[in-house]
C-alpha cells in the first residue's frame, strides 16, 4: 500500500513538473534556443531553476558567460541534497555516478518524506526517472509550440514553480524545528534578494538548519524521543 | 546560448550534484554523515521555503508583490485541503492568470 501511495504522489508531482517543463520550453524558444539545445539542457543540465535562470539571462540580452554564472549559482544548492538523499543512493561508485544526475529538488522532496529506506530509495528512482522523462518531453513540446502559447505569464505559468514547492514542503512542516527553519530560510532569502545574485539567497537560507538542529536537539532531550527528525 | 556554454552548464550542474553525493553523503560506515543527520533532515525545509519566496517575491534584485502572491496563497490553501500536487499547481496558475487578466 505504502509503495503505491508514494508512487501515486510522485506521479502527480511529475505531471505538474511536465507543465513547468512546458514553460521552460516556451521561454527557451522565445530566447532563441534551438530545439536540440532545449533538449540537451533538459536532459543533461536537468535542474529546473538553473535552466530558467540561464534562459532568462539570454532573453534579457545577457551574455553566455552571465547565463552560465547565473545557472551555476542556482545549481550549487544541489550539493546540499546529496546528504539528504544519502540513504536512497547505492553504495557502488557506478550507482552513485548515475544517481547523482537525479539529485534535484523534487527527488529530494519525495525521497526524504518517506519513513523507511526502501520507500526512500523507490521514491528517489521512481520520481527521478519519471520526472526526467516528463521534464524533457514537456520542454521539447514547449519549444515546439512556443509561439502558440505566447507569453507564459498570461497563463500564470510562472506561478506553477513556487506552487509545486508549497506542495513539496508540506510534509516537512510537521515539527516545530522544521517550521522554524522554513520561516528563517524564507526570511534570510528575502533579505538577501536585493544584496546578492540569484541563487545566493538560497545558499544563505540553508544556514537556517543550524539553529533549527539545535532547537530539535533540545526538544528531543526534553521529550526523550526523536522529535525533530522530519 | 552557444553549445560551449551548454556543455559547461551540463558539467557544472552534474559536478555539484555529484559533489553532494560523493563528498557529503558518505557511505554506510561514514560517521560524519550520521552525525550531520539532524542538520541534513532540515535542509528541504530551509531550501524549499527559500525557493518559494524567491520565486514569488523576487524580481531581479528587488522584492515586489504582484499576481504571483495570489497564486502562492491559493497553493497554500489547496495544500491545506490536501489537494493533490497537480491541483495545487493548476489552481495557483489559474488564480495568478485571472488576477493578471484583471490587471493586478
Amino acid at each position: 500500500m505504502k509503495m503505491r501511495a508514494h508512487r501515486y504522489q510522485a506521479t502527480l508531482l511529475v505531471i505538474a513538473v511536465g507543465i513547468i517543463g512546458l514553460t521552460f520550453g516556451v521561454l527557451a524558444d522565445a530566447a532563441g534556443l534551438s530545439l536540440p539545445k532545449v533538449a540537451a539542457m533538459s536532459a543533461l543540465v536537468f535542474t529546473g531553476a538553473s535552466q530558467f535562470a540561464a534562459v532568462g539571462v539570454i532573453a534579457g540580452g545577457g551574455s553566455g558567460a552571465a547565463a552560465l554564472g547565473s545557472a551555476m549559482l542556482l545549481a550549487a544548492r544541489n550539493i546540499l541534497y546529496g546528504p539528504v538523499v544519502a540513504r536512497a543512493v547505492p553504495d557502488s561508485v557506478a550507482g552513485r555516478l548515475v544517481a547523482s544526475h537525479f539529485v534535484i529538488d523534487e527527488t529530494t522532496a519525495m525521497s526524504s518524506m518517506q519513513d523507511n529506506t526502501e520507500d526512500a530509495t523507490d521514491a528517489f528512482w521512481f520520481t527521478g526517472i519519471a520526472l526526467w522523462t516528463l521534464w524533457l518531453v514537456g520542454s521539447m513540446a514547449g519549444a515546439a509550440i512556443g509561439s502558440v502559447i505566447g507569453n507564459p505569464e498570461s497563463l500564470g505559468l510562472d506561478a506553477a514553480f513556487p506552487a509545486s514547492f508549497v506542495a513539496m514542503i508540506a510534509p516537512h512542516m510537521r515539527t516545530a524545528p522544521a517550521r522554524f527553519v522554513a520561516l528563517c530560510g524564507a526570511g534570510l532569502a528575502i533579505a538577501m534578494i536585493p544584496l546578492t545574485p540569484a541563487g545566493v539567497p538560497l545558499l544563505v537560507a540553508a544556514l537556517a538548519v543550524v539553529p533549527g538542529a539545535e532547537m530539535a536537539r533540545r526538544r528531543s532531550f526534553m521529550a526523550g524521543d526523536e522529535a525533530g527528525a522530519s | 546560448m552557444s553549445w560551449t556554454v551548454i556543455a559547461l552548464m551540463i558539467a557544472g550542474s552534474y559536478g555539484f550534484k555529484a559533489l553532494g553525493v560523493f563528498g557529503l553523503a558518505g557511505d554506510g560506515s561514514n560517521r560524519v554523515a550520521k552525525r550531520a543527520q539532524p542538520l541534513t533532515a532540515l535542509i528541504p525545509a530551509a531550501l524549499f521555503s527559500a525557493i518559494i519566496v524567491v520565486q514569488t517575491f523576487g524580481n531581479e534584485r528587488s522584492v515586489i508583490i504582484d499576481a504571483r502572491l495570489v497564486g502562492l496563497v491559493v497553493a497554500i490553501v489547496a495544500v491545506r485541503f490536501k489537494a493533490p500536487f497537480i491541483v495545487v499547481v493548476v489552481a495557483a496558475m489559474i488564480a495568478t492568470a485571472v488576477v493578471r487578466a484583471a490587471g493586478g
